[in-house]
């Protein structure tokens, strides 16, 4: 699409100016006048290179895994590849005690994400939209968990947790026999302690997108309100919140994604143990290292791919209505 | 994601010239290869002067230990060994795409299933010609250990060491407790430490694999080596009364482990060993690692798990043996076989021991006179034993344990009454990957 732009529009703009009856021949002659060879080379390498690299990491890869869904295979030469058909399939559903759970987790993130950091991050972005003192030291604070990655959150966390030597038990004293809390290993605490983590990152995230969003808001917007008498919860309720919509549809597509991709901070903490399966690691359980089940993997990305596109795809056809509108 | 990998890398001639080559196809293997060939042999690596060495030795101990063990070789023969240490359980994780990738000559590795695994995959060399120098070293138990389903060699050993029961002389002395014999004895004393407030076992799961020690015990302990060696060849059925007996006897002691022990890795498990707060613990005798102070390292002591069918008696001993395999296209093969030879002497095993004093020698000609106590008593256990196993995730296959048994493993801890549904989900997912072959 953007090579279709780049090209044609320096022709169209040399094209029309000259004269009510532009010929065809002079159209054919400004257009070799104007890409040159090398011009051509750059085009092509500009738009080739990038193709080329999408394709092969992108499609070649997502489809490999596609096919390897339907197959069984330990990763070592491809004559051990063999076809399956739905077998994998049928186990995943069937056999796999992991297999659910994770499917849960990966909703419980995304209803927890959504519920709890997303407004406590709004909440954040309007208190710091109102030019309090300091507000760039509370802004960078907040968002520094972004900027830091999502293993070493999980490394720090995991200080903070550690049943023997951690910062809660020490503080709290339960780490002696007969009051012991596992953070990490207890099916029923683990998951919420890694949200804890996820959220606590989360919120600077979601701060940072609605402080933007806030920014781009018409102050004679507020204005007005406050010229009708609407106190500070009116005029955000019905005034605000209301031109944020943009961003609210940004923030969603981001927390689904964030839910998704979920891997890193749960690989850190306990590599998906007990209690904090997630397709994601199943996935990298199953492919990367000596087990190497490279179909069942595939078959369990395959799951998540789909549950991916069932997102993404009314969203970008909502997307597309919307811009054919306009 | 893996295609690239397997596709365009392994035919060997042509390997290096397709990198240097075509960008592109660098940048697709690139994205398949995982990190560890990243970071492993470069290009400077034929210099006919040193040979490459995958390591997994990432622990202090273990590290130090061969760093003095490639310095004497380098004192023997001028040849430098350059070596590239990974986090232990890392190496485990990425090998399969690290042989196949671009390897360093030489790598850590271990005996049994997991060798003859990548010597079935032609993802090592044979080392025939370096077992015909270095055959008079071993006993024959290591030579079982060291061959491919071939017959071939394909390993070198250097290290082994038993899993048993440890504990503090001094804290057994203090309280008058008697080293448990049976099953009962065993059960009481744990009882009895509970009163007396200890931690009768210390225990930390968090890496999945110390239950699968605890489950080995129990096993060949109850249903003899024979059921459990066909127990991880996927023979027997894992919905086998024998096997539901296992985890029967497994949750009567399981009260008496130490709390938390799903957030625990064995490392902090051990530290309650060290500060006497816990009377008991099951490991291999890596254990001694954790024992930095002298006073406390001569006060650990250990017994083999205690008997729990007479038939059996204590005829069987966990004894996982380290050492070193060559990967399929080594870049300086001269000098590989110089490093193996003298790895294989019982000179090198010396050398190892020195600094880490937690294993035993794998060859039987090593000098045994600067063993401790422990050690000692160690390569005891190990010579008087009628059956050597390795480990669960050494003696079946690795997709099963990693995928099937430690999660498997985990839930039963959580969970103890849930064996049967447990039991039966084990035994489904072992049919298929098995049935995978």
């Amino acid at each position: 699409m953007t090579t279709d732009t780049t090209t044609k529009t320096p022709e169209a703009a040399a094209a029309a100016p000259p004269g009510p009856t532009p010929e065809k021949k002079r159209a054919a002659q400004s257009h070799r006048r104007l890409l040159t060879r090398r011009d051509r080379i750059t085009l092509a390498l500009m738009a080739g290179v990038p193709t080329i690299l999408h394709v092969a990491l992108v499609w070649v890869t997502a489809i490999a895994s596609i096919f390897l869904a339907f197959t069984t295979w330990d990763g070592i030469g491809f004559d051990s590849i063999k076809w399956v058909g739905l077998d994998n399939f049928t186990q995943l559903f069937n056999d796999n005690p992991q297999f659910w759970p994770a499917v849960q987790h990966n909703i419980v993130w995304f209803v927890v994400l959504i519920l709890i950091p997303t407004p406590f991050g709004l909440f954040l972005a309007v208190q710091l939209d109102k030019k309090i003192r300091f507000s760039r030291v509370y802004q960078t604070a907040f968002f520094l968990p972004v900027v830091i990655s999502m293993a070493c959150i999980g490394f720090v966390w995991q200080l903070v947790y550690n049943p023997d030597t951690g910062l809660i038990n020490s503080i709290i004293g339960a780490n002696k026999p007969g009051h012991y809390i596992d953070w990490i290993g207890d099916p029923h605490l683990n998951l919420w302690a890694v949200l804890i983590a996820a959220s606590w990152r989360h919120a600077g995230y979601m701060m940072i997108l609605y402080l933007a969003g806030l920014k781009s808001v018409d102050p004679s917007l507020r204005e007005a309100s406050a010229l009708d008498g609407a106190n500070e919860w009116q005029t955000f309720k019905n005034v605000i919140f209301p031109t944020l919509r943009p961003t609210n549809t940004v923030v969603l597509v981001v927390t689904i994604i964030e839910a998704l991709r979920a891997f890193d901070l749960v690989f850190v903490f306990n590599k998906g143990a007990q209690g904090t399966e997630l397709l994601s690691i199943l996935v990298t359980n199953n492919i990367i290292g000596e087990s190497s089940r490279i179909g069942y993997g595939s078959a369990i990305a395959v799951v998540l791919l789909v549950i991916s596109l069932a997102v993404i795809i009314p969203y970008l056809i909502a997307t597309f209505r919307k811009e054919r509108r306009a | 994601m893996r295609l690239s990998p397997s596709g365009v890398l392994v035919p060997g001639p042509s390997r290096r010239s397709l990198l240097r080559g075509a960008g592109s196809a660098a940048l697709l293997a690139g994205a398949g290869i995982p990190l560890l060939s990243a970071c492993g042999s470069s290009g400077s690596s034929s210099d006919p002067k040193t040979v490459t060495l995958g390591s997994n030795a990432s622990d202090a101990v273990p590290k130090k230990a061969f760093e003095s063990v490639y310095a004497d070789f380098k004192k023997q023969s001028g040849l430098t060994v350059k070596v590239n240490t990974k986090d232990h359980n890392t190496f485990q994780e990425q090998i399969n795409s690290y042989l196949q990738g671009t390897p360093d000559d030489v790598f850590n590795w271990f005996a049994g299933y997991r060798m003859q695994f990548f010597a079935a995959k032609k993802l090592a060399t044979p080392l025939d010609d370096v077992w015909q120098k270095i055959g008079g070293n071993f006993p024959d138990a290591m030579k079982k250990l060291s061959k491919g389903e071939d017959g071939k060699y394909y390993f070198v050993p250097l290290t082994t060491y038993p899993w048993a029961i440890f504990y503090r002389k001094s804290v057994f002395q203090q309280h008058g407790y008697k080293i448990p014999a049976s099953w009962d004895d065993f059960v009481a004393l744990c009882k009895q430490m509970k009163k007396d407030g200890l931690v009768p076992i210390a225990f930390g799961d968090k890496d999945a694999w110390p239950a699968m020690g605890t489950f080995d015990q129990i096993n060949f302990r109850l249903n003899g080596y024979d059921f459990h060696v066909q127990l991880m060849a996927g023979k027997a059925s894992w919905t086998d009364a024998k096997v539901k007996a296992v985890f029967d006897h497994w949750a009567e002691i399981l009260p008496y482990h130490q709390d938390g022990f799903m957030g625990r890795t064995w490392e902090d498990a051990a530290q309650t060993l060290v500060s006497k707060k816990a009377g008991m613990y099951l490991l291999g005798s890596f254990v001694a690692q954790q024992f930095t102070n002298k006073a406390d390292l001569d006060d650990l002591d250990f017994f083999p798990f205690p008997e729990i069918n007479s038939a059996y008696g204590q005829e069987t001993v966990e004894a996982p043996t380290d050492g070193f395999m060559v990967s399929k296209a080594p870049k300086n093969h001269d000098g590989v076989l110089k490093l193996l030879e003298y790895l294989g002497s019982p000179a090198a095993e010396e050398t190892y021991l020195k600094t880490d004093p937690s294993v035993v020698a794998a060859s039987d000609k090593a000098s045994t006179s600067a063993y401790s106590p422990l050690q000692k008593k160690a390569f005891e256990m190990i010579g008087a034993a009628k059956n050597l196993t390795q480990f669960m995730d050494r003696d079946s296959r690795p997709d099963f344990t990693s995928t099937v048994m430690q999660p498997g493993l985990q839930k039963f801890l959580q969970n103890p009454k849930g064996v049967d549904s447990l039991l039966s989900s084990i035994e489904r997912q072992k049919k298929t990957i098995f049935a995978s072959e």
